[in-house]
């Protein structure tokens, strides 16, 4: 009886083959829809922060660096691959990866993300600004510093005078 | 040093790991159960999970270090006998994960314990805690670097910053 039964364990083994992955020695990519590590394309980033509104591990910080630079820091070593910034960035300029091979021995070092983003300063407070959204970029084209008008943009939060 | 030396010689052989959990949410440990099943089986690296930290070689972390469980923790280190290493699995473990600042949590596991080798993920996939393992035992290269890009001016320009422009971050 026992022998039976051991003998039909083995058979059913045999029958398996071998199921384990070979895996570090060879890739074995994740599923569709896995969320990595999450990146930020500087191309497309306006700088507006709701990533870092929204991230529940409150791992990006926004500096800014000097009157035109703003620096998003990611500490990477404490996201929880949620994808929420993902999801709330305006400009679609995070990408949650596929990577997922983030072993490390120095966490602090190799977990860092730090993006530089080109701000226009406003001419009269000196302040960061982009325009809130997509459809106000377009009526405003001159938030660079090179092509910025006279005029002080409607939407800059010091404004004081020139309604219209 | 002589710890180095000892831990180049031991890694590579069979790895006795004992895992605690000081604080995980559970899923850490599930794939930590599931690196151990015949489909991503562990014990081909020689490495076997025991029930005692003083029969261990490595200790394997998960979670964020809170207050009840630290003296715990750190008593369980103690045990594991000399030359030992510190695996954090999770991001819970590697930084405090979303905890790293609530009332009962001190942060990440290695504000107690002198951490070896971070596995970040929430819970990292079985596939990144292998891969963990094979590059502590230096079977695979490490993968992960420093990110860093700007956006300059007139023309977008993608580039690696040089150390002196990094901005200086203090880490709470
Ligand atoms: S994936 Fe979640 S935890 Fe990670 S940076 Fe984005 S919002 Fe924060
Ligand atoms: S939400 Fe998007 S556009 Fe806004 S700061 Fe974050 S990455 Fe940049
Ligand atoms: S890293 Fe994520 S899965 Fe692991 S213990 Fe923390 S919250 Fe849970």
């Amino acid at each position: 009886m026992t022998i039976a039964s051991k003998l039909k364990e083995a058979l059913l083994c045999m029958k398996a083959g071998r199921v384990t992955l070979p895996y570090p020695f060879e890739p074995h990519d994740p599923e569709e829809g896995f969320r990595g590590l999450p990146k930020v394309d500087v191309n497309k980033c306006i700088g507006c922060g709701g990533c870092a509104n929204v991230c529940p591990a409150r791992l990006i910080r926004v500096i800014d660096k000097d009157q035109s630079t703003r620096v998003l820091v990611f500490l990477y070593e404490r996201c929880t691959f949620c994808g929420r910034c993902a999801e709330v960035c305006p400009e679609g300029a995070i990408e949650m990866t596929r990577d997922f091979e983030l072993s490390t021995d120095d966490v602090h070092d190799d977990m860092i993300g730090e993006y530089h983003i080109f701000m226009g300063p406003c001419e009269r407070c000196g302040r960061c600004y982009r325009p809130p959204t997509a459809l106000d970029k377009l009526m405003k084209p001159g938030m660079r510093e090179d092509t910025i008008d006279r005029k002080c943009p409607m939407l800059c939060p010091g404004r004081t005078e020139e309604k219209e | 040093m002589i710890r180095d030396w000892l831990i180049q010689k031991v890694l590579p052989r069979s790895l006795w790991v004992y895992h605690t959990n000081c604080g995980a949410c559970n899923g850490c440990d599930i794939e930590v159960l599931d690196v151990l099943t015949p489909y991503y089986d562990a014990e081909r690296f020689g490495i076997k999970v025991v029930g005692s930290p003083r029969h261990a070689d490595a200790l394997l972390v998960s979670g964020p270090m809170t207050r009840q469980t630290a003296p715990a923790v750190r008593r369980v280190y103690e045990a594991v006998p000399d030359p030992k290493v510190v695996f954090a699995i999770g991001s819970c473990a590697t930084g405090g994960g979303m905890w790293h600042d609530t009332y009962n949590v001190l942060g990440g596991a290695d504000q107690v314990l002198p951490v070896d080798f971070y596995v970040p993920g929430c819970p990292p996939r079985p596939e990144a805690i292998l891969h963990g393992i094979a590059t502590a035992l230096g079977l695979t290269p490490k993968e992960v670097h420093a990110l860093h890009a700007i956006q300059e001016a007139d023309e977008v320009e993608i580039e690696e910053l040089a150390e002196e422009q990094r901005l200086v971050h203090e880490r709470e």
